[in-house]
């Protein structure tokens, strides 16, 4: 019933016509596919969550504490985190995005090792704590820090690059809804990571999807985590402000 | 500049941004909005040529735009048709838009497959290289000077 509800919402955020209409990759789809992100039995991204979900609740690290027994109810305590991220780390006074969030909590709260990016345990907390935002609107901080970071996200993606020479705003601006060869080009925004696509078989991260589109074109890619990448993930949310969260999402 | 090159320009020459690849680099004369002389100085193969167009991973042109290959599944819609390309187009025509589209259209979202210089980030494994060679682009322009309508 949720999941239906959920799919409405994200087609009612979506009218069909009006190129300044902002559309998530959802409404582009197949309706086989859009069934399958709305089903939570059928999502295979909830594999992942459930998997996050129990460790949320495992000790771990020197300090033998989990996640929970800091955080509590992830419902409560992390409703809407994953919106407004990339975020301000207040005791480093720098941007981080949510994967990122979740290992400083790791190194700095539990002190453990932290899951290497992109690892299934790092996937599978971050989808866990993303799924907690399901349904609410992006909404960026509103921190003249972040501005500064998706001024600069937004000169990343204007800029044409690699050997094909295009940048992400010809593709997911100028040609969006058209056809690169069989592909529908969407928008381009961030509302469902990390996400299970069909291609990858398997969920993959926000980072990882750019690796397709940076090498699509021949270019370098943004190294997860860094300066640039964290810029561009913000101006992508600040793009993306007040669409709902869809995590964890399903693509082709 | 852009303005300069446009049909009935004058000449101008591209020494410098000329990849001295595999193929033997050579001056390349850009005369109004065209390059009139073959990049190898010898007339392409367009059955090669064809080939190249069709294949996703060298000539990509598929990925943009359509054209008669009724074998393609999927062609883009992001460009002209290249049906009838050799009817609208000059033989030294198509060159240059191969070489460099930016040459005629600054905002143009087609790669430019002869020109390494004024790109950014270009991953490791193509920096340097064009696109196409210019054997390849010779091949390619001797197969599209055949689409006619
Ligand atoms: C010892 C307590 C502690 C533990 C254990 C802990 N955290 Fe945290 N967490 C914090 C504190 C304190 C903050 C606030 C930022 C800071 O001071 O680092 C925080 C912040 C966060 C935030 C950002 C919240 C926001 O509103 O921006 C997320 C997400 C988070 N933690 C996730 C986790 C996850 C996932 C785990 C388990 C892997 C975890 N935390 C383990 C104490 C903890
Ligand atoms: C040549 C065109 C092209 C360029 C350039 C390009 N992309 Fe993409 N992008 C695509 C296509 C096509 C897809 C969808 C892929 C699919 O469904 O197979 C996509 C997907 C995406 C998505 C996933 C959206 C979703 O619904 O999950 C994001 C985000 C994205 N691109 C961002 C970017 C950014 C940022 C850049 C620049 C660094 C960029 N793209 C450059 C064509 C492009
Ligand atoms: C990323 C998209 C893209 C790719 C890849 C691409 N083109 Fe283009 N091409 C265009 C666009 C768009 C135009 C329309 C003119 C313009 O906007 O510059 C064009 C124009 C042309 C024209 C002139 C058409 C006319 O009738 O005036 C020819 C010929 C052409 N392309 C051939 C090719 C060939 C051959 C390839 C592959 C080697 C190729 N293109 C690859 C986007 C592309």
């Amino acid at each position: 019933m949720r999941a239906a509800v959920l799919a409405a919402l994200l087609l009612a955020a979506m009218p069909a016509a009006g190129a300044e209409e902002r559309r998530s990759g959802f409404a582009d789809m197949s309706a086989a596919t859009q069934a399958m992100q709305a089903d939570d039995a059928a999502n295979p991204g909830m594999l992942w969550v459930l998997d996050g979900e129990g460790r949320w609740s495992r000790k771990a690290g020197r300090t033998e504490r989990s996640c929970a027994d800091c955080h509590g109810e992830a419902a409560a305590s992390m409703r809407g985190v994953a919106a407004r991220y990339p975020a301000i780390d207040a005791e480093r006074g720098e941007a981080v995005d949510l994967a990122g969030r979740i290992a400083l909590c790791q190194t700095r709260h539990q002190e453990a090792t932290p899951a290497p990016r992109e690892s299934e345990a790092s996937l599978a907390l971050t989808a866990f704590v993303a799924h907690q935002s399901r349904g609410l609107p992006i909404a960026p901080p509103d921190d003249p820090r972040i501005a500064l970071l998706q001024a600069e996200g937004a000169a990343l993606y204007r800029m044409r690059r690699g050997q094909l020479n295009l940048s992400c705003a010809q593709c997911h601006d100028d040609n969006a809804g058209r056809r690169l060869a069989g592909s529908v080009i969407p928008q381009g925004h961030p509302t469902g990571y990390p996400l299970y696509r069909l291609e990858w078989q398997g969920l993959g991260s926000l980072q990882r999807r750019l690796r397709g589109c940076t090498t699509g074109v021949r270019a370098e890619s943004f190294a997860p985590g860094s300066h640039d990448a964290i810029a561009l993930e913000a101006y992508l949310m600040s793009r993306a402000a007040g669409m709902p969260v869809e995590t964890p999402a399903v693509r082709p | 500049m852009s303005g300069g090159l446009r049909r009935g320009a004058i000449v101008a020459m591209l020494l410098a941004t000329m990849p001295a690849a595999a193929d033997e680099p050579r001056p390349v004369m850009i005369g109004g909005d065209a390059i009139a002389a073959s990049l190898t100085g010898r007339p392409g193969d367009a059955a090669r040529g064809r080939a190249i167009v069709a294949d996703r991973q060298r000539g990509l042109c598929l990925l943009c735009h359509a054209g008669p290959f009724p074998e393609e599944r999927f062609q883009g819609n992001l460009a002209p048709s290249l049906a009838g390309a050799g009817s609208r187009l000059s033989e030294g025509q198509l060159r240059l838009r191969i070489v460099d589209s930016a040459r005629v259209n600054p905002d143009t979202i087609m790669p430019p497959y002869h020109r390494t210089e004024g790109l950014s980030a270009v991953g490791a494994a193509w920096r340097g290289r064009p696109v196409l060679t210019a054997g390849e682009v010779e091949d390619v322009v001797a197969f599209l000077v055949t689409l006619k309508e």
